[in-house]
């Protein structure tokens, strides 16, 4: 038992160990002070089968762990020879299964040694990004401590190529530094002639406590399992994870022997764990799936984060973001113009909601004209202008699990358009030109419509140009107005379709467009007064002759 | 960095401390108890000025966190808290007359607080109306995160201030001495807060909640800052720069991930919207003693007048922390 700090910790553990029959070899840190030390080898000197071993002083990643382990093992094996494994466990060790499990499961499996031994190629949790390097670079710069030599020694040693050699017969593997071995294995490493010479070699090897027997347990025995009896979970940084008191259940349901690291405070851990147990001993198998997943997941957050998520303690750097928005969502740009009361014929469809033109200049026109929506986001303008970006990553983030469609064109403010572009859950269509019809609708002046056409127009090319860049990740759809208004079924079927329809069919029910006649006559006199509306596409001067210039067109229908 | 902002840097950190040494002078201590702070005690740092209402309810719930030590600057309040602060066994007490504004809103005294009985220690810096929380708050002590950052390595942790709010009147629900402040104010805003980064300080400058919606809609500009730094493992040579808003050096201010993680941080729940709330507004108006020549103050006072509800159809009613993280206002990082 290796122990540093928390030592009445550790003494509750080895007083455990001990009353159920297991002699305990305990080596204390030598950093740790005289007193604590004194007091702590006091408290258990009256036990029978408790004993101290020589001290080093350890630090993470260094031999002396190697060394520790070394100097308690000859200890335990010479001053108590009934035993048969020997199990390595730390002070922060908290057995979670009776004792009696335990030596009923190793007392079934005499020849087996648990420990987890990997090769080099095979491991993915190496830090530091170092695997075989381990093993074939020198190391005298503690990385604690001394971080920037240390990086530097192994960037050198790659740059001119110093390889060490690995001694004959040693194939390096890796694995857990918490292991539980038989006598004959141990003893084997320990009393191999050969010794001085792997002592020698791992010396000088980075974090020798996880390769060190792990390799040579591969030299003296064939019954090897490849997995540690101590659950122990190590985060991104290569430091274990701890348990506290609200870890309860999930260690009794792991059915693991042995967990670590423990919080010296976690009364309640301590309490339950170290009770006298009742009842015939169990034989399930360890089954640690469910803590795996919780810390799994906890690394993931760490290192990728939720998507979409801007946050205090998440704020990612351009292109880092792991998706700028969290889900996808749809813009429409024309369509409104186009349709009468396009947007409750659109929510009516899909199974989204369908807001407004979000981005215009009064207010955002949230679905339902609320004054508020999800998380308490305002309508107001000038709350919105102070972060357009930001106001979208808020909404697509408060929604989520519901599509999100709104209305965009020239007359909104524009400043979210790059980041729609490049956002790969935008889906956009646009019709161009449609912002036209509005102002074909409007009584005003004539000059002053000509002059409003030409800014939007405007507006509305440089629009198209940032969906048109290579940069562009959204799905963007662009129609010419002339040609969207010949066939409008097709393309809206294939967005709908996209967006997911709320009832899986063809469209039956269509929007209803409102009335164009006379637009192209109005398109030419914009011509006439030296304005050039292009965006709307080629549309004829005089009406489609239908015959019928009174009634209203009807809409188109598809047949089912 | 250029080594030449790094030197400018450093050059306004012994600025500020060196204003905390001078404001020392206006501190007068009152009872010091700062004997029994013992080694890795976490300690709450405060400056209050007649909160004495909420006094009770405060230490209560720190100490049920495990805070070991309160140290507490009175700015000469008038409704009986300094003598109430000043018999709890766990309070060093300090009074000042002094200008609240000219030790740049309590700062300077508390950074002197600090240097004196904070170094090597946890130092929460709070406000009585700001409530940590932090993740697993409900079944692990601020020690067992206290613990977990120093085996991380992490200096400081951030919680964003999230400001609560009662749905009706403020003044429609009295708040009782010792009352916990969240069973009236129990809403708050979700997801409505914008972000930007300071790059002198590294910091993130968040803006948003309630008080931007309903104060601030014409000069969101001028809407009060949400980002905090509250807990420090301090060290003397350290100081806030304002408020609890940034320190320096700078690098403590990298409580956020900027290649897509997330790091563990917690939130202050801000219990400021009481029926308290439109006396202390009017209060602190004549006083002028708050930033920016109180126009936060004058902000309140006008909205208030008319319509002092800040509830709306998508106001969120708080549960717990779990709610909180779920929401994306805090974070649990890698801490399970």
């Amino acid at each position: 038992m290796l122990c540093h700090d928390a030592l009445d910790r550790a003494e509750q553990v080895a007083r455990h160990w001990s009353a159920h029959g297991c002699p305990v070899v305990i080596h204390v840190d030598k950093k740790v002070k005289r007193d604590a030390h004194d007091a702590f080898v006091k408290s258990l000197s009256r036990i029978e089968n408790v004993r101290f071993s020589e001290r080093h002083r350890c630090e993470w990643g260094t031999w002396s762990l190697v060394a520790a382990s070394q100097s308690a093992s000859e200890l335990m094996l010479r001053d108590f020879p009934e035993v048969r494994h020997v199990f390595l466990a730390s002070g922060s060790c908290l057995p979670l299964r009776p004792v009696e499990e335990l030596k009923q499961f190793l007392a079934e499996r005499p020849l087996t040694n648990f420990i987890e031994s990997v090769t080099t190629e095979d491991v993915p949790w190496t830090v530091g990004g170092l695997s075989l390097e381990r093993f074939t670079l020198r190391f005298p710069f503690s990385w604690k401590r001394r971080r920037k030599l240390f990086d530097a020694y192994v960037l050198l040693q790659r740059r001119v190529g110093f390889r060490r050699k690995i001694p004959d017969g040693l194939e390096p593997h890796l694995g857990s530094q918490w292991w539980c071995l038989t006598r004959s294995t141990l003893q084997a490493i320990l009393e191999d002639p050969e010794r001085p010479v792997h002592d020698a070699y791992f010396k000088k090897v980075w974090i020798p406590d996880e390769s060190y027997y792990q390799t040579l347990v591969r030299l003296y025995s064939g019954d090897i399992e490849s997995r540690s009896l101590t659950l122990s979970k190590f985060d991104f940084q290569g430091k274990p994870h701890i348990f506290y008191d609200d870890h309860l259940q999930l260690l009794r349901r792991s059915n693991c022997f042995v967990a670590r690291k423990i919080w010296p405070r976690a009364n309640r851990l301590y309490d339950t764990f170290l009770a006298p147990k009742e009842g015939e001993p169990g034989t399930a198998e360890p089954n640690p799936g469910k803590i795996d997943r919780i810390f799994a997941k906890a690394v993931e957050r760490r290192t990728r984060g939720r998507s979409g998520l801007y946050m205090q303690s998440r704020f990612p750097n351009s292109g880092w973001e792991n998706g700028t928005t969290c889900a996808p969502y749809s813009v429409f740009e024309g369509f409104a113009d186009l349709f009468e009361d396009f947007e409750g014929w659109l929510g009516k469809m899909v199974g989204a909601r369908v807001h407004g033109p979000l981005y215009a200049p009064d207010r955002a026109h949230f679905a339902g004209g609320q004054a508020h929506y999800a998380g308490a986001l305002s309508d107001c303008a000038t709350l919105r202008n102070y972060n357009p970006v930001a106001f979208l990553t808020n909404l697509v983030w408060n929604t989520r699990g519901e599509r999100q469609c709104f209305q965009f064109g020239p007359r909104d403010n524009q400043e979210p358009s790059w980041f729609m572009a490049t956002d790969s859950n935008a889906q956009i269509s646009v019709v161009t030109g449609a912002w036209a019809v509005p102002l074909f609708h409007s009584k005003r002046n004539f000059s002053e419509v000509r002059k409003e056409a030409a800014r939007l127009q405007k507006i509305e090319v440089e629009h198209l140009e940032i969906l048109r860049s290579p940069y562009t990740k959204a799905r963007v759809r662009v129609w010419t107005m002339a040609d969207f208004v010949e066939s409008p079924m097709e393309p809206l079927q294939t967005i709908i379709d996209e967006i997911g329809l709320r009832h899986p069919r063809r469209l039956t029910e269509v929007p209803r467009m409102v009335d164009l006649k006379g637009f192209g006559q109005f398109l030419q006199n914009l011509k006439n007064q030296g304005m050039q509306p292009h965006v709307m596409g080629d549309f004829p001067v005089t009406d489609r002759g239908d015959g019928a210039p009174d009634t209203p067109r009807k809409p188109y229908l598809v047949k089912q | 960095m250029g080594a030449l902002r790094s030197y400018r840097l450093r050059l306004q950190r012994k600025r500020w401390r060196i204003r905390a040494f001078r404001k020392r002078r206006e501190l007068h201590c009152i009872a010091d108890r700062t004997r029994q702070i013992g080694p890795g005690d976490v300690l709450v740092f405060s400056t209050l000025r007649n909160e004495k209402i909420r006094l009770e309810y405060f230490l209560k719930y720190y100490r049920r966190l495990g805070v070991n030590h309160f140290v507490m600057v009175d700015n000469d309040s008038d409704d009986g808290g300094r003598e109430y602060l000043a018999d709890q066994p766990d309070v060093s007490l300090w009074h000042s007359t002094a200008s609240y504004k000219r030790a740049r809103f309590g700062i300077d005294w508390l950074n002197w607080l600090q240097w004196q009985h904070g170094h090597g220690h946890w130092c929460l810096n709070v406000d009585p109306d700001e409530f940590f929380v932090y993740p697993f708050c409900d079944t692990r002590p601020i020690r067992a995160l206290t613990d977990w950052l120093d085996a991380s390595s992490i200096k400081s942790f951030s919680a964003m201030l999230l400001d609560m709010y009662p749905k009706g009147r403020l003044d429609g629900f009295p708040y009782v001495e010792g009352q916990d402040p969240f069973e009236i104010a129990s809403w708050f805003d979700s997801g409505n807060y914008t972000i930007s980064k300071n790059h002198q300080f590294g910091n993130l400058w968040i803006q948003g909640g309630p008080r931007a919606r309903a104060f601030f809609p014409d000069n969101p500009d001028r809407a009060p800052a949400l980002n905090k730094i509250p807990l420090v493992k301090w060290h003397r040579q350290y100081a806030y720069v304002s408020s609890t808003h940034m320190l320096l050096p700078r690098g403590l201010n990298a409580v956020y991930d900027e290649w897509g993680g997330e790091k563990a941080s917690g939130v202050l729940l801000h219990a400021k919207f009481l029926d308290t709330f439109s006396v202390k507004a009017e209060e602190e108006l004549e006083r002028r003693q708050h930033y920016a020549r109180s126009h936060e103050y004058k902000a309140y006072a006008r909205r208030l007048q008319k319509d002092p509800d800040l509830w709306c159809n998508w106001s969120e009613k708080y549960i717990n922390w779990r709610q909180l993280e779920i929401l994306g206002l805090m974070s649990k990082g890698n801490w399970a």
